[in-house]
């Protein structure tokens, strides 16, 4: 028997979130041929659980925002550690990709007028997110997966993983992968590959991901050789379910504070209003009367003139001020804080607003959530850093390799607005299709594929069944997210992390002696045994970037540097293979150009 | 405190169900106690699951009996002492455990006539008032988890997938049809290859949706008239055929 099947095609697209189905639609829309390849069914990437909206400066419910204040925001909430020129790309963009979707069908809430709604969130200065009550994702995804189905030229390969990208000398020519169901493997021979594998958050215990989360394209991207940059910047949202355990990390929606949700603590304090930092004191309301006024406004469909609630900071800020409620004593029973709709809206308005909020907690937290408050705390949601990717491309630094959406790092600095991600996926999916179609062009002929490397890789990844008996897999996944929550977590210092690094090589030991019982027909024991493999590096990747930088800035406090530093304002933390050793070091970003500087300092 | 799940283990060829004891908590659903069981006792043990929270449909079993999403139904519910069953969903062929070749909804997808728009206003975008898209934007909530698929006796029973797409590309084609933008017909689709006529409306679809979208009253009857309407109607019918006539040299 064949040790695997070989299928070709001009361009590989790993992923079928937003990302993937945007450039797989894109790179066909070129007359290229695709392979899509996801590891879950089609439609279920993580997407799906995207809720509050995708931001883009229509201005349809606030007619003074502007692609402007849009990159304002987005570098502002960033700490300026953005990719500048991916950031403007991402606010001049969005609004095209968005009426373009509805194009293809996808159905937005609506305005008295009949355009798009748009919604408040955390560090836009103006309701700026489209959105189908609190399930855009899913509305994103169906109208993507859709578009895609009825395009020429892309075949879908479901259930199925990567497990190594492989090179022609410095270039891509292809990916190993196995499919789930059968525990076969397939080289695919390609000239480009776009990968669009979304985030890490599999390596914390507690996070809003879903088990596909484990890091596949940063890691695949590393073993090739490729930079990640930003990789000490994770996003910990603020209102993840907190009880009970079974639930907890679930996200709760931004959108139940950008619909006038208020956060308090024990003692019935909104303690929010003591977090608010310097840099955004001017645009936030410092009393409860403007700030529910500001509700008010927002409610009745009027320009808001009051200043916003602080409640609705970006999610760094509002992460950190629970964490430290909660570490002075005035945490809810279960070591959160209590997030009240109830009192601020009427139940048919939450209903109708939040329904996915409203049953997620009816039904697995037995709370009511238009009569009763939720508890909310932190949970791991979100990768800023990724692979380093060409603004306008979205080139990785090995030729023939692209990223977009989480897997790629830059755009969104040191902290990611919420609603970001969602245009994220659409303006670089395709701006990554078009630039891996035009690479493939560029690029005719079929580059080499090495089968004693494709034979080699099969042999390591069956090893597992030859060790029956060894170490549970998933025992050692639970050690990992274990150790990762409690020294790289959301507060970090020199010794954490050091102690993290001895910690993760023997975890590393215990992972190459993983054994699996059965066989390799849908056998999840081994996938998560595979899977360790991208967690442990990507694992590497997080806690190597926190050690390098030396101060607290956005998603990355280091409470052995509190404040942000000069000399790290404007540096990359660049982690990249060198050998078998993974490299650290600090490159200087590119300068902003003057015109964009003076956008970012208040001229629009 | 333990509970007892009864598990069916097998492929398509052969299986059994096994008894594995799984510890209560406080808030606990049944994906977790798989989870644990994998975790534990069999790591092998083959499920489908992603978000975990009621919104991607990945993690359809039939549990007591009943199709339901795993990680929305609680432990809690069944009664004390007594083992729980999981099973795969029926209507589809086994793959391992409880994952099913569900294959076939996509076939059945690929075939529908896609979305296609009316031109736009002079600015590029379209205007449509929240009232006119409120029905559409409940058949949009589908999450694809394929209960309805599962329990609809057409399918489960009669084994009719060559010649019926079911209740969840009803409610699809529904999305489609009353789209206030879109401008295709797809009645002579539901009619012929989609197979809307065997439908019987017994509900059963409407009654397992996790996402309560009311399949058989507001997609499939509304549906059925458009077919009738088009097809059966004794004044159309003459229309069509007088057009047919124009239309032939």
């Amino acid at each position: 028997m064949d040790r695997f099947e070989t299928h070709s095609c001009d361009v590989l697209v790993v992923g079928a979130g937003g990302a993937g189905l945007r450039a797989a639609i894109e790179v066909a829309a070129q007359g290229a041929s695709v392979g899509l390849i996801c590891k879950s069914l089609l439609g279920k990437a993580h997407t799906v659980m995207a809720e509050g909206g995708v931001a883009a400066a229509l201005a349809n419910t606030d007619g003074r925002d502007s692609w402007k204040v849009h990159f304002r925001d987005t570098m502002r909430g960033g700490k300026m550690l953005n990719d500048w020129r991916m950031a403007e790309l991402l606010a001049r963009e969005a609004p095209a990709r968005v009426i373009e979707l509805e194009g293809w069908g996808a159905l937005f809430d609506r305005t008295p007028d009949g355009r798009i709604l748009q919604r408040n969130f955390g560090g836009h200065q103006f309701p700026r997110l489209a959105h189908v009550g609190d399930r855009t994702g899913l509305e994103m995804i169906r109208t993507l997966q859709d578009k895609a189905v009825h395009s020429p030229g892309i075949d879908v390969y479901m259930e199925c993983t990567v497990v190594r990208l492989l090179k022609d000398g410095p270039r891509i020519s292809g990916a190993l992968a196995y499919r789930r169901d059968t525990g076969r493997f397939i080289v695919f021979s390609t000239k480009a590959v776009v990968l669009a594998t979304g985030g890490i958050g599999r390596a914390y215990k507690i996070n809003s991901n879903s088990w596909e989360y484990t890091g596949d394209g940063h890691a695949l991207a590393y073993d090739a050789g490729a930079d990640l940059i930003g990789m000490e910047f994770v996003q910990f949202h603020p209102t993840g379910m907190v009880w009970p355990l079974s639930v907890r990390g679930i996200l709760v929606t931004e959108g139940v504070r950008g619909e006038g949700g208020v956060l308090k603590n024990s003692q019935g304090e909104r303690f929010m209003f003591r977090y608010v930092p310097e840099m955004f004191r001017k645009d936030f309301a410092d009393t409860e009367e403007e700030a529910d006024r500001w509700v008010a406004e927002v409610i009745a469909g009027r320009k808001a003139e009051a200043r916003r609630p602080p409640e609705l900071l970006t999610r760094d800020v509002v992460a950190r001020a629970i964490a430290q409620e909660v570490r002075e004593g005035r945490g809810s029973p279960h070591g959160g804080a209590f997030l009240d709709i109830a009192s601020r809206r009427k139940p048919e308005e939450i209903r109708k607003k939040l329904p996915s909020m409203y049953q997620q907690f009816y039904e697995l937290a037995d709370v009511d959530i238009t009569r009763q408050p939720m508890e909310v705390g932190p949970t791991t949601h979100y990768m800023m850093g990724g692979v380093r990717v060409d603004a306008e491309t979205e080139a990785a630094t090995i030729p023939g390799l692209f990223a977009a959406g989480e897997v790629a790092g830059g755009l969104h600095g040191a902290n990611r607005l919420g609603g970001n991600s969602l245009s994220d996926l659409l303006v670089f999916g395709r701006r990554a299709g078009l630039g891996a179609a035009a690479y493939a062009k560029a690029h005719p002929g079929d580059p080499r594929i090495d089968a004693s490397e494709v034979e080699a890789i099969i042999a390591e990844a069956l090893a597992p069944f030859d060790r029956s008996g060894g170490e549970n897999p998933y025992a050692v996944h639970d050690a990992l997210q274990d150790m990762m929550g409690t020294y790289v977590g959301i507060a970090r210092s020199e010794d954490d992390l050091c102690t993290a690094l001895g910690q993760l090589a023997s975890l590393r030991a215990r992972a190459a002696r993983a054994g699996v019982e059965g066989h390799r027909q849908y056998n999840p024991g081994w996938h998560v045994a595979l899977d360790l493999r991208h967690l442990l590096t990507v694992s590497e990747a997080v806690t190597r970037a926190a050690l390098e930088r030396r101060e607290s800035r956005g998603a990355h406090t280091r409470v052995d540097h509190p404040e942000s530093e000069r000399s790290f304002a404007t540096v990359n933390v660049v982690v990249r293979r060198r050998g078998d050793a993974m490299t650290v070091v600090t490159e200087p970003m590119s300068p902003m150009p003057d015109e964009l500087k003076r956008i970012v300092e208040g001229e629009v | 405190m333990d509970a007892v799940l009864k598990i069916f283990r097998g492929d398509a060829q052969r299986g059994e169900f096994r008894e594995y004891g799984v510890p209560l908590h406080e808030g606990m659903v049944v994906l977790d106690a798989i989870h644990h069981v994998q975790a534990h006792a069999a790591s092998d043990l083959a499920c489908r699951w992603n978000c975990k929270a009621g919104r991607c449909g990945s993690c359809s079993a039939e549990v007591d009996g009943k199709p339901k999403l795993m990680c929305m139904t609680r432990m809690d519910e069944f009664p004390v002492g007594e083992p729980i069953t999981v099973a795969p969903l029926k209507a589809f062929p086994v793959i391992k455990d409880l994952v099913c070749d569900v294959s076939w909804n996509y076939e059945v997808n690929k075939r529908i006539p896609p979305f296609q728009p009316k031109p736009p206003e002079p600015d590029g975008t379209w205007r449509m008032q929240q009232a006119d898209i409120d029905r559409v934007q409940e058949f949009r909530k589908c999450i694809e988890c394929f209960l309805c698929q599962d329990v609809c006796h057409v399918l489960r029973d009669h084994g009719k997938k060559d010649s019926f797409a079911g209740p969840r590309f009803f409610v699809r084609v529904a999305s489609l049809e009353m789209h206030p933008l879109d401008v295709v017909s797809r009645t002579a689709y539901l009619k012929e290859q989609g197979g809307i006529g065997l439908c019987n409306i017994t509900k059963c679809c409407t009654e397992v949706c996790p996402e309560s979208i009311r399949i058989t009253d507001n997609a499939i009857i509304p549906l059925k008239e458009r077919v009738v309407d088009d097809f059966y109607d004794p004044v159309r019918r003459a229309w069509r055929w007088l057009t047919r006539q124009r239309d032939s040299p």
